[in-house]
């Protein structure tokens, strides 16, 4: 049976992780590659490297951390952030990273979702989308729930009129192979993830979702994967700071009835 | 100390793949040179994309030829994901019928994708449960968690290639062996230690031969 995956999120600006709340105050949590072996060892599942470098310049720096990442970790690695053209994804990919996330770029360009997907398979396109709920339960065009959820772009910060179900749909029609979907209300709260946006989103594609924003409790990372409907679990701050484990997180899991792949794989070296 | 060849099928995942060799301790080349393919001890044969492009790249580069004879010469090769795959006749993938697309036909079989309903592709950590007693799966006899990404699943036409098998939906061959020729739908590279252990035996059955 498919296991459901845990991923840490490791943020990195210029060359180091770091972690914020609501997408502000950001706090230095360490060196990237040497997190991303303590979490390979752990037990995590995947990792994900969100780069969140302002600078144009700098941004190469995250090939290197990749290429380091990949000479010891042996887990599937996704890399964002500012990820605009497919030759940038192929420089990723060859480092090391087994999928690339699009976000901004892909919101300009939604054809640079079907050209990467075409050059490089739908198993490497990520699309990571920025969600904000809209207020106005009763207006038109809102469903029935009274829900909707508008997209996004530049690190949550620009709104581009865009609803999040529309968008998750093109997306999977363009070529994606999986959602990684941020509820920038619940981001960084430790409330729980938004689990209204998460299985409107499950619900819409038959691709699998990851869910991220807002997981302060293994409860939280429970709801997500079963009424949320998400195909995994993007962890940060609960990791970061050492409230709990990848172990805490999986022996919880697995008490509750949900297949996760087991944490004493160290046995397997044993040769 | 042996060294095996990975062969250049022009995907994404071949740094992956060399990097996880190294890992091991094997020696590890990557090339796409038919002559170096000959003269090879052993092969991995990765692979990602779609298996229209990347049979079409193997057979512009002109390597189905020293495949071919490699496996034929008992060699021991190893394919991976797509790599396993065009081992088989074809794949839905490319139009069963399609002679511009066809694998490489040394087990007889085809890729199907899954059938409908399933959340395709099938990404992430499954169990491969061995079903003979395969020297790829030392140490992990009593099956082990491995890492997929893929939307078609290889179903050879004989029993006696099924190595190992996974539930996803339904019962798929996760992992095909006939004599020294092994091939797994998983992503040993990116399996974490289980991965590694299994590259790892792969290096003791070529070790082995010599």
């Amino acid at each position: 049976m498919l296991a459901k995956r845990i991923i840490p999120c490791l943020d990195v600006r210029d060359g180091r992780v770091v972690k914020g709340t609501r997408f502000i105050n950001l706090r230095d949590a360490g060196d990237p590659v040497e997190r991303a072996g303590f979490y390979s060892s752990e037990g995590a599942d995947e990792l994900v490297f969100l780069d969140i470098t302002a600078s144009v310049e700098k941004r190469r720096a995250i090939v290197d951390v990749v290429s380091k990442t990949a000479d010891a970790v042996f887990i599937p690695l996704t890399v964002g952030g500012g990820i605009d053209c497919p030759d940038f994804m192929q420089e990723l990919l060859q480092s090391g990273a087994d999928k690339v996330s699009l976000n901004t770029a892909a919101l300009h360009n939604p054809q640079l979702i079907e050209v990467g997907a075409a050059r490089f398979g739908s198993q490497c396109m990520v699309v990571a989308v920025d969600a904000k709920r809209v207020s106005g339960t009763g207006k038109a065009g809102f469903s029935d729930s009274g829900s909707r959820w508008e997209v996004y772009s530049h690190g949550g910060r620009t709104p581009t009129g865009k609803d999040v179900i529309d968008w998750v749909i093109e997306a999977e029609q363009l070529g994606a192979g999986e959602i990684l979907l941020t509820s920038m209300d619940a981001d960084g709260t430790l409330d729980g993830y938004d689990l209204d946006l998460l299985a409107a989103v499950t619900g819409a594609v038959t691709i699998p979702v990851i869910a991220s924003g807002g997981a302060g409790t293994l409860e939280h990372l429970y709801e997500a994967l079963t009424r949320g409907g998400a195909h995994a679990v993007l962890a940060a701050s609960i990791l970061h700071f050492g409230t709990y484990s990848i172990k805490d997180i999986k022996t919880y899991l697995t008490a509750r009835g949900l297949p996760v792949r087991p944490t004493d794989i160290e046995r397997h070296l044993d040769r | 100390m042996s060294e095996v060849i990975i062969i250049d099928s022009s995907s994404a995942n071949i740094n992956s793949v060399y990097k996880a060799v190294k890992a091991t301790g094997l020696g590890a080349k990557v090339s796409g040179d038919p002559h170096i393919i000959r003269t090879a001890e052993a092969l991995i044969f990765p692979g990602v994309g779609s298996f229209g492009h990347v049979a079409a790249q193997i057979r512009k580069k002109g390597l189905n030829d020293p495949i071919c004879e490699a496996i034929a010469s008992g060699k021991p090769f190893l394919g991976i994901c797509l790599g396993m795959q065009l081992l088989l006749e074809g794949s839905e993938e490319a139009g069963f019928a399609d002679e511009t697309a066809a694998g490489l036909s040394i087990i007889s079989g085809f890729s199907k994708r899954f059938p409908a309903g399933l959340p395709v592709p099938h990404v992430g950590w499954n169990l491969a449960r061995p079903v003979i007693n395969s020297p790829l799966f030392t140490g992990l006899e009593a099956g082990a968690y491995f890492y997929f990404t893929h939307s078609f699943y290889a179903e050879p036409t004989d029993d006696k290639h099924v190595a190992a098998k996974t539930s996803y939906g339904l019962d798929f061959v996760s992992a095909i062996q006939s004599k020294n020729l092994f091939g797994v739908q998983f992503h040993p590279e990116k399996s974490g230690p289980a991965g590694l252990r299994l590259i790892s035996n792969f290096g003791k059955i070529v070790a082995d031969r010599q």
